[in-house]
């Protein structure tokens, strides 16, 4: 039988057109246009803002130069940041967190996992300025709720932004996002047959088993999902600027601020292109890897 | 009875480490639930007395902070007008057209759409925004973010749209009615929901959003609340905590409402499984 159409080619190209132009311009355009620019040595103002010259590689050889890659406020520097960043906030932090909190949610009674899901989410869907803020107060040396805290429990209290930066922003971001690796793994666990714990139960499992031997294996599929979710967005993640201003002094530079601070600040927009090629090139590893399990759907309902 | 009293201690054992986990985070928010009624607020955690209204008051008073309300309401409602509408055309056509090569559109468009991020994207999202003379306008921040957001858009919807059988259009075409008319009176009214879950993730997002604003936008009058909660610090550049501490909450409040408006309404599933 024939499938006859219900929008033929035409007008489905007329209903396509809108979102392609908008999508052709402010996303495909720039992705071309960023490595164009990474080539050039285009500032903000100045003669090169009108007139720039075609420079080569030499803004990647700028930071990719092996006499500065280490030294603070360099390229170098900001991404081993970034990748210790991604490591300890996202893959350890929010993941391992999200999967403590989404268990610790199947067994508590009905009040105490919604006190624990509120408080989880409303820290990762308030907009980020307020979250920034919220964290600037808690986090104040003379009065701070954490200081307080601290205080009352007997132990010294600490100017956390000043004397441990970069831990201040891992934990802030795994505060900030485990709530998205909690609602997978959520939604994850729902999926699971309760039949398949009751036999567990019965023979006598702990808890540990049973995630250990029955919910961990079946739900590998979302747990790579999230983990390359969680990653890419980590690697992108703008929000620690709000905190920290990638200092004190370049320690909490991830490569985001970095780019931010070149382009914006220093004006050099050949050289931070140059950095936002390279964050493409890493961001285009992890969506090849993302989309190709994505699209293989039969693994993960195995 | 030695395994019922096990599963006592264990059950205690979980609800200790629940309660401990949903405190340290609820923590650092704790100090929003107080500062906002106290009219001599600080950073530290106090509770006011009495409870006020006064910093509120204040901050209605200011017309660059309201403005900035406004302006963050017509970057988002902007933004999530072209978003929704070209999303469900978009998704509309790739699900129920002929068009070949529908299967690499989608794929393209999402690989783009993630590997093209705020970060690595801001130089030349600023270079065109200027090369089209939209600098400083309530257009570019509503262009851009349509821009972003729209391939996993028209991804969302074109899933909801596949769940829906054809044959719903098919028979209206058969009593007479043109494409449009399936497309406009039977397809839409079905499809609404998931506009409304796409809809809602825009606004959420445009509305939180500081890094587009902050780099696209210059004069006052045009800033979003993210960017001109800012205002809110004194010369010397400390924080005027009882004005922030206010502005913050009615900043957040609509955020507040579409997460309880969503949750009630889908029990906020979306969220969980972009793909899912």
């Amino acid at each position: 039988m024939k499938k006859f159409s219900l929008l033929s080619t035409r007008a489905g190209a007329l209903f396509l057109a809108p979102a392609t132009a908008l999508v052709g311009v402010f996303v495909i355009v720039p992705f071309f246009w960023v490595i164009f620019v990474s080539f050039t040595n285009r500032t903000l103002l100045g003669r090169t803002a009108v007139d720039p010259d075609f420079v080569g590689l030499q803004n990647y050889f700028a930071l990719f130069n092996p006499a500065t890659f280490f030294t603070r406020g360099q390229f170098g520097f900001s991404l081993i940041l970034t990748i210790q960043f991604v490591l300890l906030s996202a893959l350890i932090g929010q993941a391992l967190l999200g999967l403590l909190l989404a268990w610790l949610s199947q067994t508590v009674t009905p009040t105490l996992k919604s006190f624990l899901q509120t408080a989880v989410i409303a820290a990762w869907i308030l907009p980020e300025v307020v979250i920034g803020f919220a964290w600037f107060a808690f986090l104040d040396y003379d009065n701070g709720t954490l200081n307080m805290i601290l205080r009352g429990l007997g132990l010294p209290p600490g100017d956390w932004l000043l004397q441990q930066p970069f831990w201040v922003i891992v934990f802030f971001n795994t505060w900030r996002g485990a709530a998205f690796s909690m609602m997978l793994f959520n939604s994850a666990f729902q999926s699971i047959p309760p039949s398949y714990f009751q036999a567990a139960d019965v023979a006598g499992a702990t808890s540990w088993q049973k995630l250990r031997d029955i919910a961990l294996p079946l739900i590998r599929g979302h747990v790579v999902t999230d983990l390359i979710l969680i990653t890419m967005w980590t690697f992108n993640v703008f929000t620690p600027f709000l905190l920290t201003h990638g200092g004190p002094s370049y320690r909490t530079e991830i490569l985001s601020i970095y780019t931010y601070r070149i382009a914006f600040k220093d004006f050099e927009f050949g050289k931070g292109a140059a950095v936002g090629v390279v964050i493409m090139l890493i961001n285009l590893a992890f969506a090849l890897v993302y989309l190709r399990l994505a699209h293989k759907k039969p693994v993960e309902a195995e | 009875m030695q395994k019922t009293q096990n599963i006592f201690v264990r059950r205690a054992i979980f609800a200790a480490a629940a309660t401990f986990l949903g405190t340290v985070f609820a923590l650092p928010l704790v100090w929003f639930v107080f500062a906002p009624f106290n009219a001599r607020a600080e950073l530290g955690l106090a509770i006011p007395s009495p409870f006020t209204l006064s910093n509120f008051a204040t901050v209605f008073q200011n017309t660059f902070a309201m403005q900035a309300l406004l302006n963050s309401l017509i970057q988002a409602a902007g933004g999530v007008v072209l978003v929704g509408g070209a999303a469900t055309l978009a998704a509309y056509a790739l699900s129920r057209s002929p068009i070949p090569g529908k299967g690499a559109v989608t794929y393209i468009l999402l690989l783009f759409s993630s590997v093209v991020s705020g970060s690595a994207a801001m130089v030349p999202i600023f270079l065109i925004i200027s090369a089209a003379g939209l600098i400083d306008t309530h257009l570019a921040v509503i262009l851009v973010f349509a821009g972003g957001l729209l391939p996993t858009a028209m991804f969302i919807l074109r899933d909801f749209i596949d769940a829906i059988p054809r044959s719903y259009e098919e028979s209206a075409m058969v009593a007479g009615a043109s494409p449009l008319q399936a497309f406009f009176d039977v397809a839409l009214p079905v499809i609404r929901p998931g506009i409304v879950v796409v809809v809602v993730w825009a606004f959420v997002n445009i509305w939180g959003s500081f890094l587009i604003p902050f780099i696209l936008l210059r004069s006052d009058k045009l800033m979003p609340a993210s960017v001109a909660i800012y205002s809110f610090y004194s010369e010397a550049g400390t924080p005027i905590v009882t004005l922030l501490a206010a502005y913050s909450l009615i900043y957040s409040l609509p955020v507040i409402a579409l997460y309880l408006f969503v949750n009630w309404k889908f029990g906020f599933r979306f969220f969980g499984g972009i793909k899912s």
